[in-house]
């Protein structure tokens, strides 16, 4: 493999190997090392599983089997710049999670667990997200969406594809 | 009970709460230093042991003698792994401790790594606490640069380091060893036990797992004192000498279709009824309550008739519940049909078990299959009997599974169907009126929305 074909950039590894002496083993490293890849690139290629395993001294098949144990990284292509999850666990499904749901996708275009054409943004299904004091919530990248009703829920779907097309 | 005072949730609502300086205005750290200097760590474990304090994560296990069950006069290392996945259905408690008042927990981790000679702990954040993260990073970084982590902490030839380790959103990584597993960088299955954790744990060394909140609890135990945390909360029973009894503060989660849902603070014991009206303001649009989860959806519910049992670790159990859990209190009004209630239940633990055991992937799994017939209108009763079955055959006490989480997703199984049989029968009567009565097999609907 040649170093300008590399999924992993020398930041990616820089980041993966500054936590290696947290750890007593390499393979500990696996699951910082998928999010630091995810981060970077929102979704973790088959070529950067390939990759991360080389680094940490592992087979690929044991990096896979670790990575899609999880269902959290997608593989084939990358999610969309906001990622949101919606939650519809008990204390949400009980104050209109899935309706909540359901607007957003509908607002969005798109079915639970698509992304909109543009790659502006990524909807999921999640399972409680803890933060039933705000029910129904939405947790979309770092940022905690409260309360949600049908008004917020479009306004959000609007923000980010917004957000989008600014950047392009 | 009308004298108490908030202890681990001092810090809501004050300014800058989560910072070094307002911990430590507030006393905090104070006893940390004092311990180090004056204590030695088997007589910090015999403080948290005289304390009572049991697990404040689910189980309730007794802390101090959990800590006790690790090898003595081991060379090391010894790990000590916090669990902060919280992900039960309706808890919110930990979120709270660690976004407001980070430091009373590491305090806790502090103590707790002194007492059981631990010199690395990693605490295991899932993913979808991003605030939590960055606050705890802080304080941590914080405590590095004061002197309370790391190298020969305070003089004392102590020594600890603290990792975040982030998880990537699976409910299995709660349990302590598909946590140990998980953060190994394998998938997270649980491991069969013996050997437990506190002999071969992480890494294969002697382990501990413990939640954040008993780590706020060991915290505010060495502040305040044994005598202070056993006069809140209900003694051992005398008639019953297994008891350890129910003592201390604890953080309650009210949420679900109640007026003000939010995190409590009250003593262990408080009945669901107390907590619904006089915290949460009553049940929401002036309704009544049909069903009441008492502690995260894994425990199961508490019909309206039951909602004076007192919320201690023995008290649940004794209304059929599986136990305490994690003291999440979730409201189900009385317009929720039981039969979405179940649903919503099962679609969880379909989607949540591992699948590491038969019992567990297949029960789940067929469990929402069927609560899907139900709800597509092509319920039998004879699925009643299949459900019962599924919800008693699966998990650790009928012994088919590795780890609870069977347990946890067969409950609230058992107490619909037997809590409210008539409504499941009247339910599938009225939508499937030409087959309720079959007893053939009948195949399964495509499942939806599982993945």
């Amino acid at each position: 493999m040649t170093t300008t074909q590399r999924t992993l950039t020398p930041e990616m590894v820089a980041k993966i190997e500054a936590l290696a002496p947290r750890y007593p083993n390499r393979r500990a490293l696996t699951l910082p090392a998928l999010h630091i890849v995810n981060d970077a690139l929102r979704y973790v290629p088959l070529e950067a599983v390939v990759e991360v395993a080389e680094l940490l001294g592992l087979a690929p098949a044991e990096v896979q089997d670790t990575l899609s144990f999880y269902q959290f990284f997608p593989q084939d292509k990358p999610s969309g710049e906001t990622r949101a999850w919606v939650c519809r666990s008990v204390s949400c499904a009980l104050r209109g999670g899935e309706e909540v749901l359901e607007q957003i996708c509908h607002a969005a275009g798109i079915a639970p667990y698509g992304t909109t054409a543009d790659g502006s943004l990524t909807v999921e299904p999640a399972e409680c997200l803890g933060a039933c004091d705000f029910a129904p919530c939405m947790l979309a990248g770092k940022t905690l969406h409260k309360n949600l009703t049908k008004e917020s829920a479009e306004a959000f779907v609007r923000e980010a594809r917004a957000r989008a097309t600014k950047r392009s | 009970m009308a004298n108490f005072q908030p202890v681990l949730l001092e810090a809501v609502g004050v300014p800058g709460g989560h910072t070094l300086k307002s911990y430590r205005e507030r006393g905090g750290y104070a006893p940390l230093e004092r311990m180090l200097k004056e204590k030695q760590p088997a007589e910090v474990t015999e403080l948290v042991k005289a304390s009572g304090l049991r697990g404040r994560g689910g189980a309730g296990f007794p802390t101090g003698l959990k800590w006790t069950f690790l090898p003595k006069d081991h060379p090391g290392p010894i790990y000590l792994c916090i669990n902060a996945d919280e992900s039960e259905p309706g808890t919110f408690n930990n979120r709270i401790l660690m976004e407001d008042d980070p430091h009373q927990v590491i305090e806790g981790i502090i103590l707790s790594a002194y007492a059981t000679r631990a010199t690395t702990a990693y605490l295991y954040l899932r993913y979808e606490y991003p605030q939590c993260w960055d606050r705890l990073q802080s304080a941590i970084d914080e405590a590095y640069a004061a002197g309370l982590l790391g190298k020969d902490i305070q003089g004392s030839g102590f020594s600890l380091d603290l990792y975040l380790h982030r998880g990537a959103a699976a409910y299995i990584c709660g349990e302590e060893t598909g946590l140990i597993e998980s953060l190994e960088g394998k998938r997270a299955w649980p491991r069969i036990k013996p050997p437990f954790p506190a002999i071969e744990g992480l890494f294969r060394k002697p382990t501990v797992v413990n939640n954040i909140e008993t780590m706020a609890c060991v915290a505010q135990i060495a502040r305040r004192g044994v005598d202070w945390f056993r006069s809140i909360g209900v003694p051992a029973d005398p008639n019953n000498p297994r008891d350890p009894g129910s003592y201390g503060p604890k953080l309650y989660c009210l949420s679900g279709h109640v007026e003000r849902p939010g995190c409590y603070e009250a003593p262990l014991g408080i009945t669901a009824r107390q907590l619904i009206d006089g915290h949460g303001g009553g049940v929401w649009k002036g309704r009544k309550a049909k069903a009441v989860i008492p502690g995260g959806i894994s425990m199961g519910l508490l019909t309206e008739a039951e909602l004076d049992t007192p919320l201690d670790f023995a008290g649940p159990g004794k209304v059929g519940c599986l136990g305490l859990g994690t003291a999440a209190v979730v409201v189900i009004d009385e317009t929720v049909s039981i039969v979405d209630f179940l649903h919503n239940s099962c679609r969880f633990f379909a989607h949540e078990s591992c699948g590491q055991c038969t019992p567990c992937r297949e029960g789940t799994a067929w469990s929402l299959r069927m609560l899907e017939r139900i709800r597509a209108g092509k319920g039998r009763l004879k699925d009643l009997e299949l459900l019962a079955e599924i919800g008693n055959t699966m998990g650790m006490m009928p012994g088919s599974t590795i780890c609870g989480l069977a347990d946890g997703a067969a409950w609230p199984i058992k107490n619909a169907i037997k809590k409210f049989r008539g409504e499941f029968e009247e339910y599938i009567k009225r939508t499937n009126p030409s087959g309720w009565m079959v007893t053939d097999p009948v195949p399964a609907l495509p499942i939806v929305g599982a993945h």
